[in-house]
């Protein structure tokens, strides 16, 4: 039921996510903020079973610190995400795998190229221009088929975003109390809300 | 096995081996990445194609190359495809009871230019055939592509159009396998890699 959506441009990503939190019929919370900020430029989002996702990003935040503080460099959007992928395929064989999808968006400070990853609960890692998990997917990646090109600037990465919102509004059975937007771009991470973009 | 989708068809030339596969990973009907590689090149001549389970084979792929490096260290010398499809079948076996998902896809020269493919079960089973190989959901459709269009002794030319043709058609009878195609074209003079743009679902 979770909603995780992002879209790349060339020198930015925006990453969508749902604030809702809920256990079967019971929404327990509508302000829930499912991601998970790594580094200055690489932000992570994460759904699926609510335990695993908050251990999970608990320990790769750790993690991603750690080698910050120890090589004082931040490791690259692509070593990150090759990162949790390694992480999440070692603990799928295990006798209690990690259920969780996630969505690792950042900005590569040397380059200043932004690139997303897709990673599912299966570790199976993939590096996309815009991704999305959960049931929204299905509604989200039609938008974004159609409306996608290379090289797109913020505004019209909002106006890609804000179509995927209004598709979801009238077409999906869920309605989500608010969305937390973030944008990763080459100055850091910042939030924006629904009616900014 | 049929989770993500994918087709990898390796076949014999004069003198040459080509190799290729589609470029789909899907999550059963709904399509994730439309760019997703397959077939990796582990030494300059010798390439590996990988089916099945796309979180496995990041993970084969990996555990592959750690070995194909540390064997490059310790004999100083360039692995073999020979040695090394008989290295992916021991991987393979290590793992009897609880199985990486995939079917790899062995192809390249050897030191003497002769090609060589090769292609193992998902718990290491090799088989070397002189013609062709396939894997992937559309195993079967490539089957019967490959065993209608091959023929011995083609040219490197020739070999890209026929395995083209091959995998091209196989796929388009595959709802999880498509999106486009990569073709390794492996010959003594070094190794041609071609995509392929074809029908787009």
């Amino acid at each position: 039921m979770d909603a995780l959506f992002a879209i790349a441009g060339r020198d930015f990503v925006i990453s969508v996510s749902d604030t809702s939190n809920a256990r079967s019929i019971v929404r327990m919370k509508k302000n829930y903020d499912k991601t998970y900020k790594l580094s200055s430029h690489t932000l992570m989002s994460a759904c699926g079973e609510s335990g695993d996702i908050a251990n999970f990003s608990e320990y790769i935040q750790g993690n991603v610190r750690l080698y910050s503080v120890r090589n004082s460099q931040d490791l690259s959007p692509s070593e990150t995400a090759n990162f949790i992928r390694n992480e999440l395929a070692s603990s799928l064989r295990s006798r209690n795998p990690y259920n969780v999808n996630m969505l690792v968006a950042g900005v590569d400070r040397n380059t200043g190229e932004s690139s997303l990853y897709r990673i599912d609960y299966l570790a199976a890692m993939s590096k996309v221009p815009f991704a999305a998990h959960g049931y929204c997917a299905h509604f989200v990646y039609s938008v974004m088929d159609h409306e996608y090109k290379e090289d797109i600037t913020l505004e019209q990465g909002f106006a890609i975003v804000k179509k995927c919102l209004t598709v979801l509004k009238e077409r999906f059975i869920v309605d989500f109390p608010g969305f937390t937007i973030k944008v990763i771009s080459s100055s850091g991470i910042r939030e924006y809300s629904t009616n900014d973009i | 096995m049929e989770y993500n989708g994918s087709a990898i068809v390796a076949m014999v030339g004069k003198n040459c081996v080509a190799i290729a596969a589609d470029k789909r990973l899907g999550q059963q009907a709904l399509t994730v990445d439309m760019d997703f590689e397959k077939v990796f090149p582990m030494t300059d001549r010798t390439y590996i194609g990988l089916s099945g389970l796309a979180t496995d084979v990041k993970t084969v792929h990996d555990t592959l190359r750690m070995r194909v490096n540390l064997y490059k260290h310790r004999e100083e010398r360039v692995i073999e495809p020979r040695t090394m499809a008989h290295m992916v079948s021991h991987m393979l076996y290590e793992r009897r009871f609880g199985p990486y998902y995939i079917e790899p896809i062995i192809a390249g020269l050897d030191k003497n230019q002769k090609p060589f493919i090769c292609g193992t079960d998902l718990i290491g089973c090799p088989n070397f055939p002189s013609d062709f190989v396939v894997t992937g959901t559309a195993g079967s459709n490539l089957f019967g592509m490959c065993e209608s269009l091959w023929e011995p002794d083609l040219e490197a030319d020739d070999l890209f159009e026929t395995i083209s043709q091959a995998l091209l058609n196989a796929v388009d009878r595959d709802a999880v396998s498509g999106w486009g195609a990569v073709v390794h074209v492996i010959t003594p003079e070094g190794v041609i890699t071609r995509e392929i743009k074809n029908r787009m679902d």
